[in-house]
């Protein structure tokens, strides 16, 4: 058995792909504060990206406990390189205009929710737990990216130009959520993962079901871009980690 | 027996306390009527948090451990339990009027759809947004008195 396979790393890099989509699209949620379109978008934004950087908490922490080195939660978010993320490329991608950042928040919520969901089954109770209490708050975010979507798709010529294009960008990072590689497969095997392949006919099926009443075609495929859950990164996630992580690395022992 | 009267005077002791700590976000509810103190023995305080990235949470905490410490029970340790979730049934009926008198619409109960003003009482009522100040709420108006209000979301 290779040594990717020992249970401890399955878990601890389960735990990391968990943290890491949270917090980066946490992050780039974040990044909406102050600018939204309407005080109200302004508040969703920045409340759903508190819901993910509080999931992206207790993955990471518990990543810190497994791994047994002495890294806590904000060790690992703030003192890893962009090679070591293990981010999917939906999240990291730049927000573009508000269209854009909804499309990529329906695209992920809805496939969260799902993942989530199969989560409360998990055999690690520290996962079924998270996934548990988290589910609810991203089904919420689903709906409210869902509704989003069928404004903007069935609203004036621009916002459906808007939408369509978001989507568009968005639909080549897709695959890569529902990719079962040699750690997804592991972690599947033993319960602590959800097989994510499961609930792909399921996505396909509420993603086309909104797209309709958006009165938006679904977008043609795309190759698919892959590697995030390795380590491979397009050119924007070294940016956004270059703003969130500037003050714990340049005043390490920095409190508040 | 009079051990077990004595463990049961600490626990109420403990619960005294715990119910003087005010939610640092809603001030007229304890953090026991919101359903965050979860259970209480004469060794630790077991809480649970509202929203995964509540950022009351470690201020709950912190609240709890000084009023904690100020009452003389500093041995009392707090512990946070993520399972079972926090639901808001768990908001106890005191807690409900209080967050009403606030002028907080409390949680629907189940099968309830219609959202009633906490200022007039009149159930003409539309969502503004789904997110209010706070994770936990989301942003109503009422249509007969015009005012805005506050909904406690279902979770």
């Amino acid at each position: 058995m290779s040594a990717a396979t020992e249970t401890t790393d399955v878990l601890f890099e389960t735990l990391l792909r968990l943290g890491d989509d949270s917090l980066i699209l946490g992050q780039r949620l974040g990044e909406w504060c102050g600018h939204a379109p309407s005080v109200e978008v302004d508040l969703s934004l920045a409340n759903m990206g508190l819901d993910l950087i509080g999931q992206a908490t207790h993955f990471l922490g518990r990543a810190g406990e497994i791994e047994g080195n002495g890294r806590d939660g904000d060790a690992i978010a703030f003192r890893r390189d962009v090679l070591d993320f293990r981010n999917c490329w939906l999240v990291e991608q730049p927000n573009g205009d508000f269209a854009r950042t909804m499309a990529r928040q329906f695209l992920f919520s809805t496939w969260q929710e799902m993942l989530f969901g199969h989560l409360e089954g998990s055999k690690d109770d520290f996962i079924a737990s998270v996934a548990a209490k988290a589910v609810k708050e991203v089904r919420y975010h689903a709906e409210l990216s869902a509704e989003w979507v069928i404004r903007l798709g069935d609203g004036t010529g621009e916002s459906r130009r808007r939408m369509a294009e978001g989507l568009d960008w968005h639909w080549r990072f897709v695959p890569e959520l529902f990719e079962m590689d040699e750690i997804a497969s592991a972690a599947a095997e033993r319960g602590i993962g959800a097989d994510v392949s499961a609930f792909r006919e399921d996505y396909d099926r509420r993603v086309r079901a909104v797209l309709a009443e958006a009165t938006l075609e679904v977008p043609k495929d795309q190759r698919p871009i892959l590697g995030g859950r390795r380590g491979h990164h397009g050119e924007h996630l070294g940016h956004l980690l270059a703003v969130m992580q500037y003050l714990p690395r340049t005043y390490p022992d920095a409190t508040w | 027996m009079v051990r077990a009267a004595g463990l049961a005077q600490a626990v109420d002791g403990i619960w005294n306390v715990v119910e003087s700590v005010p939610d640092p976000e809603i001030p007229v509810v304890s953090v026991v009527d919101l359903g965050i103190v979860r259970s209480v023995s004469p060794e630790k305080v077991t809480i649970t948090p509202t929203y995964t990235g509540c950022p009351a949470t470690q201020v709950i905490e912190r609240d709890i451990r000084d009023a904690l410490d100020a009452a003389g029970y500093r041995n009392v340790a707090i512990e946070t339990a993520l399972s079972p979730p926090w639901t808001t049934d768990w908001i106890s009926e005191e807690g409900r009027a209080k967050l009403k008198a606030y002028g907080i619409a409390p949680p629907l109960p189940p099968g309830q759809r219609e959202v009633e003003c906490p200022q007039c009482g009149s159930t003409r009522t539309e969502e503004v947004s789904r997110f209010g100040s706070t994770p936990c709420k989301a942003q109503w108006r009422c249509r007969d008195c015009l005012e805005p209000f506050d909904l406690f979301k279902c979770h």
